[in-house]
């Protein structure tokens, strides 16, 4: 159980380091990398705080505490691909009404141009 | 092209990607059967010569940025023929496949129906499609799902060859489905209560290029367009209650 605890710990750290050093270089948003720093935060207390790791497991009818960490951690990435499936959703579809509505000024662009030039 | 000077003008839209072998046959055919009749070529991003190849051909060329997918490239061409104030838009594809003496059959329909799409109908006149068994499998299965849905038969549901007037670019210029989209602009299109006919229209072996829908993804197909159909269906009071906005259909 501890050393399952220690590889969280290890994994939610380096998770932050990402996250964070993302952040350094700008590969990554403000607003998207919250998400991530908060889920990274909260495993990183779950898998160094017992006492509150087994409350929740009890909480959730589980014996064991670990697995009650692995469910949340999954529930909360779910989650959180779910949330970036809707972002990429809204860009697809803006990014399609900006192709068409560059694609419209052109257009236009062109055709006065070839208007002023007869 | 510049705004039509008559109030029931037409307009014929070719959505076309990579068709640079066929794209010239098809405007000079649209061109001898309507003439006078403005062609729009929406170029979908090719890599080949297709833009050149339709201009020359003395078609009018909405080029794309970049690649955006059969739904796009048309929603495009309804946003400029809308925005030009075109009263009727004859879809026809760039491969070929659609017979321009057709088109004047569609628009008739088009101005005496009263409908706000017509389908150009490959099974209304016998011997006149080039479908394969799995395609014609598939087409009877749409068949059979929209039926109830439209409340009334629809026979070739999967049809490229389309008539739309106004009232129905008002509302594809908004929302369209972003793939595939003859299927669920049917099932758009009767959840406002619009209607459609079919006329009978001849269908062409392909003159080049291949259909973008390979036995491979037909399944992906099926199931996208089920779905796309059902959340059609039960989006559509939110969406009488929505005010119009602009960009493609969510969810496509």
């Amino acid at each position: 159980m501890d050393r399952l605890l220690n590889v969280t710990t290890g994994v939610s750290i380096l998770l932050l380091i990402l996250v964070l050093g993302s952040l350094r270089r700008a590969h990554i948003r403000v607003e998207y990398s919250v998400s991530w720093v908060l889920a990274g935060v909260a495993l990183l207390v779950l898998s160094r705080n017992r006492a509150l790791l087994e409350a929740m497991g009890r909480t959730m009818g589980l014996v064991d505490a670990p697995v009650a960490l692995l469910m949340v951690a999954g529930a909360v990435f779910l989650l959180m691909f779910f949330r970036f499936s809707v972002i990429i959703s809204h860009l697809r579809d803006d990014n399609i009404a900006l192709a068409q509505r560059v694609a419209i000024l052109e257009y236009h662009l062109r055709s006065l141009q070839s208007s002023h030039g007869d | 092209m510049t705004p039509p000077k008559t109030s029931d003008a037409l307009l014929v839209i070719v959505p076309a990607y990579n068709e640079a072998g066929a794209i010239a046959g098809v405007v000079a055919d649209i061109r001898q059967h309507v003439p006078g009749v403005p062609v729009l070529v929406i170029d979908d991003g090719s890599v080949d010569q297709t833009a050149h190849a339709a201009r020359a051909a003395g078609a009018e060329v909405l080029p794309l940025p970049h690649h955006l997918g059969l739904g796009g490239c048309v929603q495009a061409g309804y946003k400029l023929a809308f925005e030009l104030g075109f009263e009727y838009v004859i879809r026809v594809d760039g491969d070929g496949q659609h017979d321009a003496r057709d088109i004047p059959r569609v628009l008739e329909e088009l101005r005496t129906s009263g409908c706000e799409m017509v389908i150009g109908s490959r099974f209304l006149t016998p011997g006149a499609g080039h479908t394969g068994v799995v395609r014609r499998l598939g087409i009877w299965f749409f068949r059979m799902v929209l039926r109830p849905i439209l409340g009334k038969p629809v026979r070739d549901p999967t049809s490229g060859f389309v008539g739309v007037n106004r009232r129905a670019l008002q509302v594809f210029s908004v929302s369209f489905p972003l793939e595939y989209p003859e299927i669920e602009t049917l099932v758009v299109l009767q959840r406002r209560r619009f209607r459609f006919a079919e006329v009978p229209c001849k269908m062409r072996p392909r003159v080049a290029g291949r259909s973008s829908i390979t036995a491979l993804k037909s399944l992906y197909y099926i199931t996208h367009v089920l779905l796309g159909v059902f959340v059609n269906i039960l989006k559509y009071e939110g969406r009488l209650r929505r005010p119009v906005e602009s960009g493609p259909e969510r969810g496509d």
